[in-house]
């Protein structure tokens, strides 16, 4: 097959280019002599029109819009037409910034995600470093395994955790021996629930990317670190860790990102927030109060919120890149 | 299942012979049952989906099943619309796969190839747009498909997808159309070949690698939707797709388990069958995406 000649070609050409660090670029544009074809300087946004006309129309301008209705009282009287819509400057923030209910899922959405960050990046890197370290067959176990969770779509995975956890009829409380304790009933149980679950999905991501990345070590350090006498901790803290740093960048950030966001388990597995709203987190509180009680505007304004959030976190990303000395 | 690329044997070899120590056989065994509870959840959907109605509902979960039958796939595909809601998601799912990957491919030799001005503006844009939470634009999207008129119908599962998959893709693909080497586009073009012809007969087969790779995300966010359709397709039922069929089986009082675990396995599959076809693209892929 071509392909695969094609990944091998790709594979040694990029070894050598990825360790002779930052190639040296010509200095203006057109980053080298080749004899290019003529109309060099349109063909690059020719090649980009396509991404700009859908990124364009179908992401900035539902942002603008987002923006927008968030500052008008929109709700399912002006969605039909049967009320003209009205000007409230900050009104729905200040309503918003008002409502303890708010605070309340902001602080539960924080502590949630960050604790799906910190499982999922600490089962997956566990988990990597246990690959390099058993042979073949029970390596090609786990990660077929993974590779299972990984590809479960998030609607299935969320009703069959809910199922193995179920009071009455799951394996899991009969393994445990709790009788007919329901999950889903307290607010931190229920957290927890959603939590393993979310842990299960993304953990296969990290683990893959990261085996990739301690694959590409050379074995000269580890087998150094090893007869230095340092503990398989050690090793992870001093050598990989430092060593897999941008790996660990990146699968950090899609994490935050992922986890910050999350929406399909919460909503399937506490029936779209749990008991009055226990097990709420911003997306989905955006959501209940946009389309379950037609508050377009306020949800809107939780979107935005959302949004600037996320903003600040990609802020710290670029920082790391460029501390990194990264070219764009 | 070759997850170890050939080409990298002798140094898997030597990281052996650098683990091999008392520890292995507990990490082995350790490494199984990992597995084994990492498959659990799958292999307990699979068995639901095939136990005859009455043993789910049984107060002692007996982890095999002595009568298996196919009552509950039945009553998944003969209740429901269900292979039309199929249809539509491997409609959807195949458009958006495609589709944006010819987008993202174009706009990251762009990107990579080409030094323009705001090239840099438009990378952070892209990365930007990574971060915007897709849940949150619901509800201005839905206002344009209502005044476009794509309420209703698969476009307006189709178009939010691919816009939602592009800056990603974007961003791994970089890496992809940066490591192939410009002494290559040179000689390319001091042979006498035209820019379409480089750019597709070229360079597009060195960077199917790391279009597989992205791939994977697309189709998995796109068949696991279940939110456009839940707010997009909302008077037309012949246009939803599978994750709402599933929903119908999930009534909060009283879940049909077996239907629910039935309608899981149909969904599940296509998505493990795409997984193993990929599988050593995408272990190699996610690799180089993220040294570059």
């Amino acid at each position: 097959m071509t392909g695969s000649v094609s990944q091998e070609v790709l594979e040694r050409r990029r070894v050598p280019a990825g360790r002779s660090g930052p190639r040296p670029r010509g200095g203006g544009r057109g980053s080298a002599a080749a004899p290019r074809p003529s109309g060099s300087s349109r063909t690059p946004w020719l090649y980009l029109a396509p991404a700009l006309v859908v990124l364009g129309g179908l992401l900035a301008c539902p942002i603008y819009q987002l923006g927008l209705i968030s500052l008008f009282h929109y709700t399912q009287a002006q969605v039909s037409g049967g009320e003209p819509t009205t000007f409230e400057g900050f009104g729905n923030y200040a309503e918003l910034f008002g409502d303890e209910q708010f605070w309340q899922v902001l602080l539960a959405t924080l502590v949630f995600a960050a604790a799906c960050v910190a499982g999922t990046l600490a089962v997956g890197c566990a988990l990597a470093v246990l690959l390099t370290r058993v042979r073949a067959v029970p390596r090609l176990a786990l990660t077929l395994a993974a590779l299972g969770a990984w590809a479960t779509p998030a609607v299935t995975g969320s009703t069959v955790w809910l199922l193995l956890f179920d009071a009455d009829f799951g394996p899991v409380n009969r393994m445990l021996g709790l009788g007919d304790h329901s999950w889903t009933y307290g607010r931190y149980s229920a957290f927890f629930l959603v939590l393993l679950e979310v842990v299960w999905c993304s953990f296969p991501f990290v683990m893959v990317t990261v085996y990739a990345g301690i694959r590409a070590v050379p074995a000269e350090v580890l087998e150094a670190a090893a007869l230095d006498g340092a503990s398989q901790w050690r090793i992870w803290r001093s050598v990989l860790a430092p060593m897999l740093r941008p790996i660990l960048v990146v699968v950090t950030i899609q994490s935050v990102i992922w986890d910050f966001k999350v929406f399909t388990q919460i909503y399937v597995m506490t029936g779209g927030g749990g008991i009055a709203g226990q097990n709420l987190v911003l997306n989905v509180y955006a959501y209940q109060r946009a389309f379950a009680s037609s508050q377009y505007s306020l949800g809107a304004a939780i979107g935005v919120v959302m949004l600037l959030i996320l903003l600040a976190v990609t802020l710290v990303y670029l920082r790391l890149l460029r501390r990194q000395g990264e070219e764009l | 299942m070759s997850l170890v690329s050939r080409d990298r044997e002798p140094r898997v070899n030597s990281v052996r012979r650098f683990v091999r120590r008392p520890g292995r056989t507990a990490a082995e065994a350790a490494a199984l049952l990992i597995a084994a509870v990492v498959a659990f959840p799958l292999y307990w959907m699979v068995l639901s989906a095939f136990r005859p109605a009455g043993e789910i509902e049984s107060a002692e979960p007996r982890p095999w099943t002595l009568a298996p039958t196919l009552d509950s796939f039945r009553r998944v595909f003969g209740q429901q619309d269900f292979g039309r809601y199929f249809l539509n998601s491997v409609v959807v799912a195949v458009a958006v796969v495609v589709a944006s990957a010819l987008i993202a491919f174009l706009a990251a030799t762009a990107v990579t190839r080409f030094r323009f001005r705001m090239r840099t503006t438009l990378l952070i844009m892209f990365l930007v747009a990574q971060m915007v939470p897709v849940e949150a634009l619901t509800i201005p999207l839905f206002s344009v498909m209502r005044d476009f008129g794509q309420l209703n119908i698969l476009w307006s599962l189709i178009l939010p997808q691919i816009a939602f998959s592009l800056p990603f893709a974007i961003w791994m693909l970089r890496g992809f159309v940066k490591a192939v080497p410009e002494a290559l586009e040179e000689a390319a073009y001091i042979d006498g070949a035209s820019r379409a012809r480089f750019l597709w007969q070229i360079l597009f087969p060195l960077v199917l690698p790391g279009l597989v790779a992205t791939r994977v995300f697309s189709f998995i966010s796109t068949w696991n939707d279940f939110l456009f359709a839940k707010s997009f397709i909302i008077s037309d039922i012949s246009q939803s797709t599978l994750p709402m069929a599933l929903l119908v089986f999930c009534k909060p009082d009283d879940p049909d388990w077996g239907g629910v675990m039935a309608a899981s396995t149909v969904m599940t599959v296509p998505v493990l069958v795409f997984f193993v076809l990929v599988q050593r693209r995408l272990v190699s892929g996610l690799g180089g995406a993220v040294k570059d």
